[in-house]
């Protein structure tokens, strides 16, 4: 049997019982090869349960730095005889088998193209630890000590990380420390140590990574920060997975960095709602009245908002929603993650809507955008929604480090206030003074005879007046449109990346992939994949709705464009067709919506197949020749 | 409806002790149908805001969708207002007084506003006592689709085509007393003798104040057979009329002894209850069920003040929120800055 081989450079895979601790020894896994300083992503997927479904976490180590999935899995450490059956199926050939050899492994399930590796974790640990509870929990060390000595995982590392985690709790750090060494001694004793795939730390990693201190943080922890910093004093919320913990973050940072040292009061309001819809309103309520307010939901609760965000689109209210989105429809699979809610929020509500959409691919991103989202739904005086994932808003990701600059000033956009408001000869709270759709608006209580207005969800004419004129409604939507196309000036631009020289390209054609958000990671590694191939591919990555001229421009630059999503019916695709008047055949999907993140794997066999069927009817498009 | 508001005013009008005259509360003119209870509310609010001098423009005005929530437009044009969508006022006043504590909150609502659509939101309004004033403008039926039952309807009341209400009507004044509303009053459109030191009293008060206002539809609803008629209406009415002075005012009124009960609000203003039953009091919350029910078992309307709590203490500070309204907190109060964000990197390596 010839093994997999490699440093820096596999997947392993852990399948645990949901509810039984293995997610904190799972993830001091994770952190003690981020702290050796070697790229790792790690990935939890997991039931819609409390306790006792079968749940895994996935962690890629990759010297190159790709934090997407792989695909494939190259070492399987399972602990739970529910899934063993499949969980050692999908062990690549060559790969590694690691299990609790307390139950000996059944026949049938034994394969001799991979090694495995038995360790009698429930044995060992009911010898060694007189609690029941202990005995379930520290199972799940013996495993990380058995894989220190078979990965070279640094053993001082883990020590140091398990003291941070248990400060001021001797007893917990030392039968956790004994756990370790327990399952470390066993696999020395009993394997060849260290197995062909393991651990290097000092510098066999990407230049990039060495130059920056990375982080190691979760999406909607970033986006919660973003909300702290971009100055929102109201958060209104329902809890709904995945997108509880940005409220639950917000909430933490807050108590922390916004209560009012002279008078121990809060400058900060959190309220969980009855439910979304209420969420939504307390936003609008709190934004109309000139406080900034988010929210955070995920899928059903979007459904559910898009009464108020159409609201809020027409009556032109700032509103900031981070949408942490999950597979739909319904309830869909509500622990898994997809980019499927494109299409409904790109056009949430009845009637003409169009709302502004921001896709953050990173945690910096989630940081970034939503203090951008504030700004944004200030200056544009409409709802934004930052469009991240489960996979993004749940997982940690290594990321160089936040970044805050000082001199920032929120941009509160146009507000008038008392001075303002005298300083006018006519104000009309839809006035469009500057020709670039956005109006002056101006806050409750400002003013004793100036600026009062009624805001609302029904027709009206400049002056805020009630209107059901045809005359005043066209200028009315009219003028929305115009302010979203001034939206295009102000939200992200997209990124592109300098084209890949292909020594011997296989193909005339002009090839160019567009993605977003998580599905971003995978594509670039996708790309470097196929370069070798002889398939040189252009790439963008799209940031914002609206979306920016060179969205067109790079379609129509490129004979062939992949849009590379994670949902079934390619929304983002749709949503260029339709915003940017594309033809359907110019854009072809590469897809995936199983719930657990697209693989780089998946996106270039997909790009190989659609090159190879469909390469040959396209026309290069004509063009001036340089 | 008339289509132009004379601007003519008597130029002696009296002023309030900001100087304003109630023609400076005034709003938009009504567009709803000729003798609508609605239009005698809008009248309350605007001449309670003028009595109690509250400066116009410190005012906001929220609704939902309905006849009654059009109102707003028609009272206190210096205000701003906000008419939002069906059934959902309630959440967009919670983020409204969280944003700024200062202003005083008006939402006028429908029974088809409150008791259908907006009932959850209703309920978790009482439950969060916010610091507002709640009024229903409450007819028993859906005026602007013109004149279906509403969940408010009576047992038994005729509609005016004819068919009888099979169901039970929500008593919203007593599902406010059961939810623990800090502030609880029912009246009449037509009695604005009581409605007006009841808006004044719930303006008063710190938390929130919910007034339940029969207002007939002169259009679908008040014919013979309707039980919210005008004349069904003031046939079973069973008024305990009362005075509103606000605080460190001087009493006026004479009252003969043992005939008043005075109910002290936090900031020291006060309702007098004239005719006041010895046995009743209007801070014990089990007392104004129980009339409510024997009200109700009689077949009688029962209005004023049902209950207040004097101890209420609204959103703003079982939140703790800071004094300063949140939104006038700026970058310097909100921003952490970088050297914080230094340290949570620290904390994540």
């Amino acid at each position: 049997m010839k093994q997999i081989k490699g440093i820096n450079d596999f997947v392993v895979k852990f399948a645990n019982v949901n509810g039984t601790g293995s997610a904190s020894a799972n993830h001091l896994f994770a952190k003690a090869i981020f702290r050796m300083g070697i790229p790792v992503s790690p990935r939890n997927i997991f039931p819609s349960n409390i306790q006792g479904l079968p749940t895994w976490y996935e962690v890629r180590v990759s010297k190159k730095g790709y934090l997407g999935r792989r695909g494939g899995v190259d070492m399987m450490v399972c602990v739970n005889p529910q899934s063993m059956e499949k969980d050692i199926a999908s062990v690549e050939p060559g790969g590694y088998f690691l299990y609790d050899s307390t139950k000996p492994l059944a026949n049938h399930l034994k394969r001799d193209d991979i090694t495995i590796i038995g360790i009698p974790l429930t044995e060992m640990c009911m010898k060694e630890f007189p609690v029941p509870r202990l005995q379930q929990l520290l199972k799940n060390v013996v495993y990380v000590g058995a894989l220190a000595a078979l990965l070279d995982i640094d053993f001082r590392v883990l020590k140091d990380l398990l003291n941070d985690q248990f400060k001021g709790k001797e007893k917990l750090i030392s039968s956790n420390v004994h756990a370790l060494e327990m399952g470390y001694q066993y696999a020395k004793e009993n394997y060849a140590c260290p197995l062909p795939i393991r651990l290097e730390s000092g510098g066999n990693v990407a230049p990039h990574i060495l130059e920056t201190p990375h982080i190691l943080m979760n999406g909607n922890t970033a986006a919660a920060l973003g909300a702290i910093y971009g100055g929102a004093t109201v958060a209104a919320w329902y809890p709904i997975t995945p997108s509880t913990s940005v409220v639950d973050a917000f909430a933490k940072y807050a108590e922390r960095m916004r209560i009012d040292a002279g008078t121990g009061k809060k400058n900060f309001a959190i309220v969980q709602a009855e439910d979304e819809l209420a969420a939504m309103g307390m936003v609008i309520g709190a934004s109309w009245n000139g406080a900034r307010s988010f929210t955070a939901t995920s899928g059903p609760g979007v459904s559910l908002m898009s009464e108020f965000l159409g609201l809020a689109y027409f009556a032109e209210i700032p509103a900031v929603l981070i949408n942490v989105q999950r597979s739909g429809p319904s309830t869909g699979m509500p622990t898994r993650s997809q980019q499927s809610d494109v299409l409904a929020c790109a056009y949430a509500s009845h009637g003409d809507t169009k709302q502004v959409l921001l896709f953050p691919a990173t945690p910096q991103e989630c940081f970034e955008m939503t203090v951008q989202a504030f700004d944004l739904s200030e200056r544009l005086q409409t709802p934004v929604i930052m469009m991240s994932d489960l996979d993004l808003g749940m997982n940690d990701w290594m990321s160089p480090p936040l970044e805050w600059d000082d001199s920032y000033e929120m941009d509160r956009g146009k507000v008038l206030d008392a001075e303002g408001l005298d300083s006018v000869e006519k104000w009309g709270r839809y006035l469009d003074v500057d020709g670039d759709g956005i109006c002056y608006r101006t806050l409750p209580g400002t003013h004793p005879e100036k600026g009062a207005f009624f805001t609302r969800g029904s027709s009206k004419n400049e002056m805020a007046v009630y209107s059901e004129s045809g005359e005043d409604y066209v200028q009315n939507v009219d003028r929305l449109l115009r302010k979203f196309e001034t939206a295009k000036s102000y939200v992200p631009k997209p990124k592109t990346h300098p084209p890949i020289k292909v020594k011997k390209p296989k193909t005339d054609l002009r090839l160019g992939a567009l993605f977003f958000g998580t599905s971003a990671s995978p594509a670039y590694e996708a790309v470097e994949m196929l370069a070798p191939e002889g398939y040189p591919i252009d790439t963008m990555r799209i940031r914002a709705f609206p979306f920016h001229q060179d969205v067109d421009q790079f379609i129509h630059d490129h004979d062939m464009v992949f849009v590379i999503e994670q949902n079934r019916d390619g929304q983002m695709r749709q949503l260029i067709m339709n915003e940017c008047e594309i033809a359907p055949d110019r854009l072809t999907s590469v897809l995936n919506y199983s719930g657990t993140p697209i693989t780089a794997r998946t996106i270039a066999q997909q790009i190989r197949q659609a090159l190879k069927t469909k390469s040959a009817e396209i026309v290069p498009l004509k063009r001036e020749t340089a | 409806m008339s289509y132009i508001k004379p601007k003519f005013r008597h130029p002696r009008l009296p002023t309030n002790k900001l100087g304003f005259t109630v023609a400076d509360y005034d709003g938009a003119i009504s567009t709803l149908c000729a003798g609508c209870g609605h239009d005698s509310i809008s009248a309350a609010i605007r001449n309670a805001c003028f009595q109690s001098a509250i400066p116009p423009h410190r005012i906001a005005k929220v609704s939902g969708i309905g006849c009654s929530s059009k109102m707003p437009t028609y009272f206190l044009g210096k205000s701003h207002g906000f008419n939002s969508v069906h059934g959902r006022m309630p959440s967009v006043a919670t983020g409204a007084s969280l944003a700024n504590r200062d202003l005083t909150y008006i939402g006028v609502s429908g029974d088809g506003d409150t008791a259908s659509i907006g009932m959850g939101q209703f309920i978790h309004l009482i439950r969060r006592n916010v610091n507002m004033t709640y009024i229903v403008a409450n007819n028993g039926c859906y005026g602007l689709t013109k004149g279906q039952d509403s969940a408010t309807a009576d047992l038994g009341s005729v509609a005016k085509g004819g068919a009888v209400n099979p169901f039970d009507g929500i008593d919203l004044a007593a599902l406010a007393l059961l939810q623990g509303a800090s502030f609880v009053a029912r009246s009449f459109s037509g009695d604005k003798g009581q409605l007006e030191p009841l808006i004044r009293a719930a303006m008063a008060h710190k938390g929130f104040a919910f007034i339940d206002v029969v207002s007939p539809c002169v259009t679908f609803n008040n014919h013979v057979g309707s039980t919210k008629s005008y004349a069904e209406t003031r046939e079973h009415l069973d008024a305990m009329p009362l005075d509103f002075v606000p605080m460190r005012e001087e009493i006026t009124t004479q009252y003969a002894e043992g005939t008043t009960q005075a109910v002290t609000l936090h900031d020291g203003s006060a309702i007098h209850l004239k005719k006041a039953d010895a046995t009743y009091k209007a801070n014990d919350r089990r007392a104004a069920m129980d009339v409510v029910q024997q009200a109700h078992a009689d077949g009688r309307i029962l209005t004023g003040l049902l209950y207040l709590d004097p101890d209420s203490q609204d959103l703003n500070q079982n939140l703790n929120l800071a004094t300063r309204p949140l939104n006038e907190l700026g970058k310097d109060e909100l921003c952490p800055g970088s050297k914080v964000l230094k340290s949570i990197n620290e904390g994540l390596r």
